[in-house]
C-alpha cells in the first residue's frame, strides 16, 4: 500500500460537517420539479472551512513557485508577478461586471480593453490586434483560421501546406492539424537559423506560409529573418511569428516591421499575468494590414467620436470577415487584460526595453559562465534564453538527471528535451527578475552537478533526494488510469 | 534486439510475415517507443489497404507513432485483444503483438532482416 | 517602474563577463534598420500612480454588486464567492507556479487538480474529467474534437441543438472551419421546438448531437430518449450543462450522455466582464484517449508514496504534433482550483443551499412577473434559475427602462432569436433579494 502524504478532499470529508452555509431563503417556497427530473445523490465531500483550509495550505507547500524562488523554465518567461497586479485586478468595478451589460456601463472596461489593443500594436508594429483569444494556443489557431481565410477569400484554394521549423513548439503543426492542412518541416541550419536553401526549395504556390518564432526555441534571434519573410512572401504566403519569445523584443524591435503579418502574444509570459500552475493564460493576436479585415469577432472599437465636453463611446465593432468568434464574451479581461495593462502602464516605453535588455544579459550572463562546463551545440550571443546539452561524454548521465538533481539545491530545473534538434537538451531561461547572486548560484549549482556526475553518478539517478517527493511512476500512472478519486459504483465504499 | 529471419520489414519499422499475411511492429521500434498505453487499430477487417497508408496509432508513456501498412490487398484479421493489453506490444512485438492480417502483396520497398538490422544499427548514432 | 534586481555595477560586471560593453551590444542580429524602435507610449507610472489609474477605470463602471440590480445570466452568473476562496488563490505557492511538468515539486498543482476532476466528475455524473478547458465555448467546440476523432472524419454531420447557447455554437463554428464539417440543426426560427424536432436530423451520418441543460432558455428535459434514438444511429452525444443547475437535477451522465461539458464560472469565479473563466469536460472513460487537455493520474514515487502525474501526455500536441486533435496546452489551473475549493468549502450541505436558493428565487420571480398585465413566462416547461419572460414590447426597450432604474433587466433573446424579439432571458440567483426582485416587478409595473 501506497503510503498517504496528504488524504484527498473526499478522504477528508465526514457525513454531516457543515462548511460554508448561505442564508434562509427569503421568497415563499415553490415546489421543485418532478422527482425524475432531480438527482437522487449528491457525491462530494462534506467540510468544515477550518479543514478545507488546512488541506489546500498543505497541498500549497509542495509546490515550487517563482515566490519561493529561481525557475529558469525555457520558453516558459518565469518572471516575477508583480504583487499589485494582484490587487488592481480584484478592483470590484472589474470582479463584478457581467459581460452583457450595456456598454455605457461598462466604459472602464472598455477603455483599458482598447488602450491594450492600442499598445500592443504598437509594441509589436501591428496594424490590429484581438484580445479575445484565451492563451498563446488559441491564438495561433486563430492566426491559422485567419491565414487559411485570406487565401480563400482570394479563391487561392490550393495552398495547403504550412512550413513549420524543425526547432518549432508542438502548438504550431497542432495549429495546422486542427484545420486539416499539412505540415513541411524546415530544417535548422549549423548557426540556429532557418535553412534557407531547403525553405527556398520548399516555397511554392501551395504554401499556406510559415510559422517562425523567433527569437527561436534555440534562444537565437534569426541572423535572415527578412530573408526568410521575403522567401514566404514572394510565394504568396504569409508570415506567422510565434510570440512565445517576444520577452527578448520588447523595445528592441517591433515583429510588424520585420515584415510579420500575424503573431500571438503570450501576456501570461511576457506582460507578467501569473501562470497559476498551467492557466488560465492569455493571448492577444496583432495582424499586418492585410489580415485586419479578418480578425475574430468582436472588437473593442470607439462607436461614438467624442465631442467638445462628452468622451469618446467605446464598444464592440466586428470586422468585415471576421473568422467569428475564438470563445465566449471578451477574452480574458479580469485575470489577463488587467494584470497585463497594470504592468504595461507601470514599465512605460524605456521600461519595456530594459526588460528585454536585462532578459538577454542574464541568459548571456548564464551562457557565458556554464560553455566550459556545458557543451553548448549553438554557441553565440543568445537572447532571453539558451540550450545545452545535459549529458558528457561517457557518462550514463541524462539531462532529466541533472534536472531532477538541481531540484536538491533548490532550484526549478530547465525545460528538457526540447527543442528536439538538441540532444538532451536542457532549456535555460533565466528572466530579467532574477540577481546576479542568484544566478551565481545557479552557475555554482550545475557546475557542482556536473562533477557529481563523474564521481557520485547514483546520487543523480536517485535525484531529487532532500523533495519530500522522489521520481513519479509514469508508466504505472498510464497503464492503470486512475483519474478519479472515485468511481460511480465505488461511492459507497469511499464514503 | 530480435529480428526473425523469416519476416520481411518496412523502414518505418513495421514487419510482414509473407507466409500468413501478419503485420506488426518491430522489436526495435517497440524499444524505442518504450511503455505502449494505447493502441487504436484505423482499419476494419475487409478494407481494401494501400501500402505505406497508416492503419494504426500507438501511443507510449513518452512518445506516438503511426504505423504503416507494408502490404496492400485486403485486410484479413485484426488483433481486437491488443486494445486492452496494449502492452503485449512491448513484451511480444512478433508473437502475440500481431496487429492485422493482409491478403495480399508485400511492398517492393520491404527489406530482409539483415538490412534491416543495419538500418537500426544506423540510427543508433 | 520595473522589477530588475540588477545594480548598475552588477551589470557592467555581467557584461564583462558575456565579452561586451554595452546592453545594446547584445542586439547586433537584429537588423539595424528596425532596431530600438521610439515606442509611443504612456511614460512609466509608479505603484501609487498605477493604483489610482486602475482604481478609476475599475469605478467608472457600474457593477452588479454596488450600483445595480442586475438579472443578467445566459452564460455568466452572479453568485456569491465564500472568502476562503480568494484567500487560498492569492498563495504565491499556487498562482505563481508553471505547469505541473516536475511532479516532484508539484504536487500541489496536481493532487488540486486530480481532487477538481474527481469533483466535476461526481457533479456531472460521468466517470473522468480533464483538467479543464478555456471556457464552456471552448469545452463545447473540443467535444467537437473528439467526435470528429472517434469517427476519424468518417463522419461529418453535427445536430446543434438552437436551444444552445448562441455564443457556444458561434465558437463550434470557428473550430469546425477547416474540418468540412456540416452543423444543422439550430436556424434562428427553431427556437420554441422542443427537443424531439432534432430528431429527424439525426443519422447515420451524424457524429455528434450537441444539447445543452437547462437549455439556454431555462428549460429542463430529460434527454434520456433522445440521446437513445443518437447512439441507435451510432452518433455521440455533447450535453452542455450548468453546473449549478446539477446540483439539484438529474445528470445528463445518468440520462447516457457521452460527454459533459459546460462553464463553471458560476462555481467561485467572479463575472469579471467575461473572463478568465473554467471550461469543463467530462466523459467516458472509453474516450480518454480522444479527450483532449491534460489529464492528471495517481501513481506512486520511488519511497512508495501516493502522489500524482500528468499522464496520458503523449495525446497531446507537444509529443503528437500536426496529429494531435487540439493544440490546447495550458488548462484553466488557478480557476479550477477556485471551483474545487468552492465545492469542498460549501460541500453538499451548502451547493444544496445555493442550488434552492436559485431555484426558489427564480420561481417567486417568475410567478410575479406573470402576473403582470402584458408579460407573460413564455414557455411551460420546467425550469431552474433563468427563465424566457414574453413583455409587451421589444426587450430592448424593456431593459432600456429598466436601466434607468437601476436594473439590469435580462439577456435580449430578439439579439438571436428573430420569433422572440419581445423576450428577455431573466436569471435569477441566490446574490438576488426578495426586494430586489419585487424592484423588478414594480417597475415593470410602472412602464
Amino acid at each position: 500500500m501506497a503510503t498517504i502524504v496528504e488524504p484527498t478532499i473526499f478522504e477528508l470529508s465526514a457525513p454531516g460537517r457543515r462548511g460554508v452555509t448561505m442564508p434562509a431563503s427569503d421568497v415563499p417556497e415553490t415546489a421543485l420539479p418532478p422527482q425524475d427530473l432531480l438527482r437522487s445523490e449528491l457525491p462530494l465531500p462534506e467540510l468544515a472551512e477550518v479543514d478545507v483550509v488546512r488541506h489546500y495550505m498543505r497541498l500549497s507547500k509542495f509546490n515550487y513557485n517563482v515566490d519561493a524562488g529561481f525557475y529558469p523554465l525555457g520558453s516558459c518567461t518565469m518572471k516575477y508577478n508583480p504583487k499589485i497586479n494582484e490587487d488592481t485586478c480584484r478592483l470590484p468595478g472589474f470582479l463584478y461586471t457581467h459581460p452583457l451589460q450595456p456598454i455605457e456601463t461598462v466604459q472602464g472596461n472598455l477603455v483599458l480593453m482598447y488602450e491594450m489593443q492600442e499598445w500592443l500594436k504598437e509594441i509589436s508594429g501591428f496594424a490590429g490586434v484581438t484580445l479575445q483569444p484565451a492563451a498563446g494556443a488559441q491564438g495561433e489557431f486563430s492566426g491559422v483560421l485567419m491565414m487559411r481565410a485570406y487565401h480563400k477569400m482570394r479563391g487561392d484554394e490550393k495552398r495547403i501546406k504550412m512550413l513549420i521549423p524543425d526547432a518549432a513548439h508542438g502548438t504550431n503543426p497542432a495549429s495546422v492539424g486542427m484545420l486539416g492542412m499539412s505540415v513541411v518541416t524546415i530544417p535548422s541550419d549549423e548557426r540556429g537559423n532557418v535553412d534557407l536553401k531547403a525553405l527556398s526549395a520548399a516555397c511554392d504556390d501551395t504554401v499556406v506560409g510559415m510559422m517562425l518564432t523567433n527569437p527561436n526555441t534555440l534562444g537565437m534571434f534569426d541572423e535572415h529573418v527578412e530573408k526568410v519573410i521575403e522567401l514566404v512572401h514572394g510565394c504568396g504566403g504569409l508570415m506567422y511569428g510565434d510570440g512565445a519569445n517576444l520577452n527578448a523584443l520588447l523595445g528592441i524591435v517591433r515583429p510588424g516591421d520585420l515584415g510579420f503579418d500575424v503573431m500571438h502574444f503570450n501576456l501570461h509570459k511576457t506582460f507578467s499575468v501569473p501562470h497559476g500552475g498551467g492557466g488560465p493564460g492569455c493571448g492577444p493576436v496583432g495582424v499586418g494590414p492585410k489580415l485586419v479585415d479578418f480578425l475574430p469577432a468582436p472588437l473593442v472599437g470607439i462607436i461614438e467620436e467624442e465631442s467638445e465636453d462628452v468622451p469618446p463611446l467605446y464598444g464592440f465593432v466586428t470586422p468585415k470577415h471576421s473568422i467569428g468568434r475564438m470563445k465566449a464574451f471578451h477574452g480574458h479581461f479580469g485575470g489577463g487584460l488587467v494584470r497585463a495593462y497594470t504592468y504595461i502602464a507601470m514599465h512605460g516605453p524605456d521600461g519595456l526595453k530594459d526588460i528585454a535588455q536585462y532578459a538577454v544579459l542574464n541568459a548571456n550572463y548564464l551562457q557565458a559562465r556554464l560553455r566550459d562546463t556545458y557543451h553548448i551545440p549553438f554557441d553565440r550571443i543568445c537572447m532571453h534564453e539558451f540550450v545545452m546539452e545535459g549529458q558528457f561524454e561517457g557518462s550514463p548521465i541524462r539531462a532529466l538527471d541533472i534536472s531532477k538533481r538541481l531540484m536538491d539545491y533548490n532550484f526549478h530545473p530547465p525545460t528538457n528535451y526540447f527543442p528536439l534538434i538538441v540532444h538532451e537538451a536542457l532549456m535555460i531561461e533565466p528572466t530579467e527578475t532574477e540577481n546576479k547572486d542568484t544566478l551565481d548560484r545557479f552557475v555554482e549549482a550545475l557546475i557542482k552537478i556536473a562533477e557529481e556526475a563523474k564521481t557520485q553518478p547514483e546520487l543523480l539517478q536517485n535525484a531529487p533526494n532532500d523533495t519530500l517527493f522522489g521520481r513519479m511512476d509514469e508508466v504505472k500512472a498510464a497503464r492503470e488510469l486512475v483519474l478519479c478519486c472515485w468511481l460511480p459504483e465505488d461511492y459507497e465504499k469511499i464514503k | 534486439m530480435n529480428t526473425p529471419t523469416n519476416l520481411k520489414y518496412a523502414q518505418s519499422d513495421e514487419w510482414f510475415d509473407p507466409a500468413n499475411g501478419a503485420v506488426g511492429i518491430t522489436d526495435y521500434a517497440q524499444n524505442q517507443l518504450s511503455d505502449i498505453v494505447f493502441v487504436e487499430i484505423l482499419v476494419e477487417e475487409g478494407d481494401s489497404i494501400e501500402a505505406g497508408k497508416p492503419i494504426a496509432s500507438i501511443e507510449s508513456v513518452k512518445a506516438s507513432s503511426e504505423i504503416y501498412a507494408p502490404a496492400s490487398g485486403k485486410v484479413s484479421a485484426v488483433n481486437k485483444a491488443l486494445a486492452d493489453k496494449p502492452e503485449t506490444l512491448n513484451s511480444d512485438p512478433f508473437g502475440a503483438g500481431w496487429m492485422i492480417k493482409i491478403e495480399g502483396s508485400a511492398s517492393d520497398s520491404l527489406i530482409d532482416s539483415t538490412a534491416y538490422e543495419a538500418h537500426c544499427a544506423s540510427r543508433n548514432h | 517602474m520595473t522589477y530588475i534586481p540588477i545594480s548598475p555595477h552588477e551589470r557592467d560586471e555581467m557584461l564583462k563577463t558575456v565579452g561586451v560593453q554595452t546592453l545594446d551590444d547584445l542586439f547586433e542580429a537584429i537588423p539595424q534598420k528596425h532596431r530600438f524602435p521610439e515606442l509611443n507610449l504612456p511614460p512609466a507610472l509608479s505603484e501609487m500612480e498605477a493604483a489610482d489609474l486602475l482604481g478609476e477605470m475599475a469605478s467608472s463602471n457600474e457593477n452588479v454588486r454596488e450600483h445595480m440590480i442586475s438579472f443578467l445570466g445566459a452564460g455568466a452568473y452572479n453568485h456569491y464567492i465564500p472568502s476562503v476562496i480568494d484567500h487560498m488563490l492569492r498563495r504565491g505557492e499556487f498562482y505563481t507556479a508553471y505547469t505541473p511538468y516536475q511532479p516532484e515539486i508539484s504536487q500541489g498543482t496536481l493532487q488540486a487538480i486530480f481532487e477538481f476532476q474527481a469533483l466535476m466528475s461526481a457533479l456531472t455524473g460521468m466517470e473522468v474529467s480533464n483538467a479543464s478547458h478555456y471556457d464552456g465555448a471552448t469545452a463545447t467546440a473540443e467535444a467537437l474534437n473528439l467526435a470528429y476523432a472517434q469517427f476519424r472524419g468518417k463522419r461529418k454531420k453535427v445536430v446543434l441543438s438552437p436551444a444552445v447557447n448562441p455564443q457556444y455554437r458561434e465558437v463550434i463554428r470557428t473550430y469546425s472551419q477547416g474540418l468540412g464539417v456540416e452543423n444543422v440543426g439550430d436556424s434562428a426560427s427553431d427556437s420554441a421546438l422542443s427537443p424531439e424536432a432534432l430528431l429527424p436530423l439525426i443519422d447515420e451520418s451524424t457524429m455528434l448531437v450537441v444539447l445543452q441543460f437547462p437549455d439556454f432558455f431555462g428549460r429542463i428535459y430529460d434527454y434520456t430518449k433522445i440521446i437513445e434514438a443518437a447512439h441507435a444511429q451510432g452518433a455521440l452525444v455533447c450535453v452542455v450543462a450548468n453546473p449549478t443547475a446539477l446540483i439539484m437535477l438529474k445528470t445528463p451522465g445518468a440520462m447516457g450522455a457521452d460527454m459533459v461539458v459546460g462553464e463553471a464560472q458560476p462555481f467561485g469565479i467572479p463575472l469579471w466582464y467575461g473572463g478568465p473563466y473554467l471550461g469543463f469536460f467530462t466523459t467516458k472513460k472509453s474516450y480518454v484517449h480522444k479527450m483532449a487537455g491534460r489529464l492528471v493520474g495517481e501513481t506512486i514515487d520511488s519511497r512508495g508514496q501516493r502522489s500524482y502525474v500528468l499522464t496520458l501526455t503523449a495525446r497531446e500536441q507537444h509529443i503528437k504534433r500536426e496529429r494531435a486533435s487540439s493544440n490546447i496546452c495550458t488548462n484553466q489551473g488557478l480557476l479550477a482550483l477556485a471551483c474545487s475549493i468552492y465545492m469542498s468549502a460549501l460541500g453538499q450541505n451548502g451547493l444544496r443551499q445555493v442550488a434552492n436558493l436559485c431555484y426558489q428565487k427564480a420561481h417567486y420571480a417568475a410567478n410575479e412577473l406573470n402576473k403582470l398585465a402584458g408579460f407573460k413566462v413564455h414557455f411551460t416547461e420546467a425550469f431552474f434559475h433563468e427563465f424566457t419572460l414574453e413583455c409587451p414590447k421589444p426587450a430592448h426597450e424593456v431593459n432600456q427602462y429598466l436601466l434607468e432604474n437601476g436594473i439590469f433587466g435580462g439577456y435580449d433573446l430578439g439579439q438571436n432569436y428573430t420569433a422572440l424579439k419581445n423576450h428577455l432571458l431573466i436569471a435569477v440567483t441566490e446574490m438576488n433579494s426578495k426586494a430586489d426582485i419585487d424592484a423588478l416587478v414594480a417597475a415593470l409595473k410602472e412602464m
